[in-house]
């Protein structure tokens, strides 16, 4: 789940991060608002899921409120990469004497957490790790451990910040961590930290994605779930628990599991089709769930045929027979379905489908049958 | 021969009594497997199946000789029973469940690395493993896996695995041992754990491999084979079309900041050696044209 940067804030204030005083405002009059509310000079900010928001003319600096009233007006309803702006954050101005990165992330290779430190912030550390690799720092965290403060304070060391900003960083990394681990957090990143004037460290910024495994213990995080970036699609499909990313294409996509999805996505594409979506219905799936992503895909009217791809382990072959027939009762589905069903109990499957197959219902063999079918019914 | 597990390996299955751990444990057995115990906190003491139920996983292992386990329990008591699981003298740790976190699968890893560096754990979120003929320890639907060898497999997800598995069969061709790994971030076994034991294992003459986006396990699996394998090795990865920065299902397969790609992965595999199928069926095809000249 990723957040809002306003949202991120708020995740870091709870762990005690020092973040600017802001608003979040869905309208121009709020904007002004808030910026009347906070004083200016304030920074107005575009809510988007996604990186590149200053070159998109995404966050601009408002001396007084005619300017807030300009830019707000001017930044929502901005695409952004796709991205419609529908919320900016306003926030009291900062002075900025220098720009730091922190982050702190999970290394698959090593299996370890990775915090990433460098003088050179307000850029993409994409780029810094490219040009100056030097210039990061880094530590990894053996979970078990956690980060111990003197671990802390060698790797602030290794970074060269200068002296007045090492005791703020330090203090601002180990929350970091806490909120990074207690929160269940993928990925913490401030870029960029800043250094005031005044000697103040402080987080200028907040990209924050969240572990959606991990809702059992934060109850609070349903607030976010509800803020995430999805199609019309991807929201119906969300809502009924399914695994579902919206793709361009014809031919709908159901399978079990996610590699069989990625597979089957893949295969639609090398016999020349293009698949509408991927869709995992995912382990223990029965005829509810059956019925749920036919509904979603159904309503795609994108979608000219649909591709129903199971290999039984989780799911058993006749609950997915059931299923289909289930729904095909439930809703009228507008595009030919065809099936490929194998593994655990696939013989009462296929048997219980049997009868019913037609011109609307077929049924192939293999994957790569079923794929060639279903891409020939769209052409 | 078969790696990880035999026909002597006997199970404790921790969640034997839930639906899922009732309706798989149950499976197992018929397969064959040594289901020899159940764990529930408040049932100890009680049968189900005829299988004995213990309160906790040491007692299992005390009255049973359990040397593996299996975990249906709820992703939120993964954490706890892993470290039972090592805790009471398991060996061989196979959780099913998916959904873990990722900080807690960070957690247990390196906490059995320090403390039990024995102990192997597979998956979170995997299908488990198969010996054909011999043991079947999770979800894996025994009878589309051929017994006998030549080949092993190790899979990052679940439904290809029985693919593979199928694909195989459907050319009589045998496994020694199948792994399902799991598409999770931080998996208990990975390809190289996997590579190693097939390369080690005398039965085994060639291994498919099956990969999918997101991080680069794949990548280091190449390195390994490059420099320690002599046994071929065929390999399919599924996302070759996957957008950038959409998650496919699993928690492990992203691709973002340009990493993670199939495409890097497939490279990196066949500068490797490895011969690369485009789709699960076509590298069942490589495999069987490498057993036909053994």
């Amino acid at each position: 789940m990723d957040l809002f940067e306003y949202q991120g804030k708020q995740f870091f204030a709870y762990y005690g991060m020092p973040v600017s005083p802001g608003q979040i405002a869905f309208t121009t009059e709020e904007a002004v608002s808030a910026a009347e509310e906070l004083g200016t000079p304030v920074m107005v900010k575009a809510q988007v899921h996604t990186g590149g928001r200053g070159k998109a003319g995404g966050v601009k600096f408002a001396a007084d409120i005619d300017a807030v009233r300009e830019h707000a007006s001017n930044i929502l309803g901005l695409d952004i990469k796709g991205h419609i702006v529908g919320r900016v954050w306003i926030e009291k101005a900062s002075d900025i004497q220098e720009e730091y990165y922190a982050s702190f992330t999970l290394d698959r290779s090593a299996k370890k957490h990775l915090g990433m430190l460098s003088k050179e912030g307000g850029v993409e550390i994409e780029a810094v790790a490219e040009s100056n690799p030097d210039a990061i720092a880094k530590i990894w965290v053996d979970p078990v451990d956690g980060l111990t403060r003197e671990a802390c304070e060698e790797w602030v060391l290794q970074a060269s910040l200068p002296e007045q900003a090492v005791q703020g960083t330090i203090e601002i990394l180990m929350q970091l961590y806490t909120a990074y681990t207690e929160g269940d957090a993928d990925l913490v990143e401030i870029n960029p930290l800043i250094l005031t004037p005044q000697g103040n460290v402080h987080v200028l910024d907040a990209k924050v994605t969240l572990d959606g495994n991990s809702q059992f213990r934060h109850e609070d995080y349903a607030q976010f779930d509800e803020t995430q970036t999805r199609d019309e699609r991807e929201t119906a499909a969300h809502a009924k628990g399914l695994q579902y990313v919206g793709l361009d294409g014809s031919v709908g996509v159901i399978a079990n599991g996610a590699g069989l999805a990625m597979s089957t996505v893949d295969v639609i594409n090398q016999v020349g089709g293009q698949p509408a979506n991927f869709l995992d219905i995912g382990g223990g799936a029965n005829a509810d769930v059956m019925a749920g992503a036919l509904e979603v895909i159904n309503n795609d009217p994108n979608v000219k045929a649909i591709f129903i791809n199971i290999f039984g382990g989780i799911t058993r072959g006749e609950e997915v027979a059931n299923g289909i027939l289930e729904a095909m009762k439930r809703v009228e589905i507008s595009s030919p379905i065809v099936i490929r069903l194998d593994g655990t109990n696939a013989d009462e499957g296929r048997a219980i489908l049997e009868p019913n197959l037609s011109d609307k219902l077929l049924m192939e063999d293999t994957m790569l049958d079923a794929a060639k079918k279903s891409v020939e019914l769209v052409s | 021969m078969s790696i990880f597990v035999d026909e002597n390996t006997k199970v404790v299955y921790q969640g034997l009594t839930g639906s899922q751990g009732s309706y798989y444990g149950r499976l197992n057995r018929e397969y064959g497997t040594q289901v020899v115990a159940g764990t529930h906190p408040k049932k100890g003491g009680t049968e189900f199946d005829g299988v004995p139920i213990f309160s906790t996983v040491a007692e299992a292992v005390n009255e049973t000789g359990a040397t593996a386990s299996c975990i249906f329990i709820p992703a939120a008591g993964v954490k706890g029973a892993v470290l039972e699981a090592a805790e009471g003298g398991i060996k061989f740790i196979v959780a099913i469940t998916e959904g873990v976190p990722a900080h807690d699968e960070a957690f247990f890893f390196n906490q059995l690395k320090r403390d039990y560096p024995d102990v192997q754990l597979l998956g979170p979120n995997c299908p488990g493993i198969i010996s054909p003929g011999k043991c079947n320890i999770g979800i894996t639907a025994g009878h589309i896996a051929k017994s006998g060898g030549p080949v092993g497999i190790v899979s990052r997800s679940g439904t290809l695995t029985y693919q593979a598995l199928y694909e195989l069969k459907q050319k009589n061709i045998g496994v020694t041992t199948c792994v399902g790994i799991g598409g999770d971030p931080v998996p208990g076994t990975s390809f190289i754990d996997c590579l190693s034991a097939f390369e080690a294992d005398p039965e085994t003459k060639a291994v498919m491999m099956i990969g999918e986006i997101g991080g680069s396990a794949e990548e280091e699996a190449a390195e390994f084979i490059q420099q320690h394998m002599t046994k071929p090795v065929t390999s399919y990865i599924a996302g070759v079309t996957a957008p950038p920065g959409k998650k496919m299902g699993h928690a492990g397969a992203i691709v973002s900041g340009g990493k993670g790609t199939a495409q890097a992965k497939m490279e990196a595999l066949e500068s490797a050696g490895v011969k690369v199928g485009q789709n699960p069926t076509e590298a069942g095809e490589l495999m069987a044209e490498i057993v036909a000249l053994f």
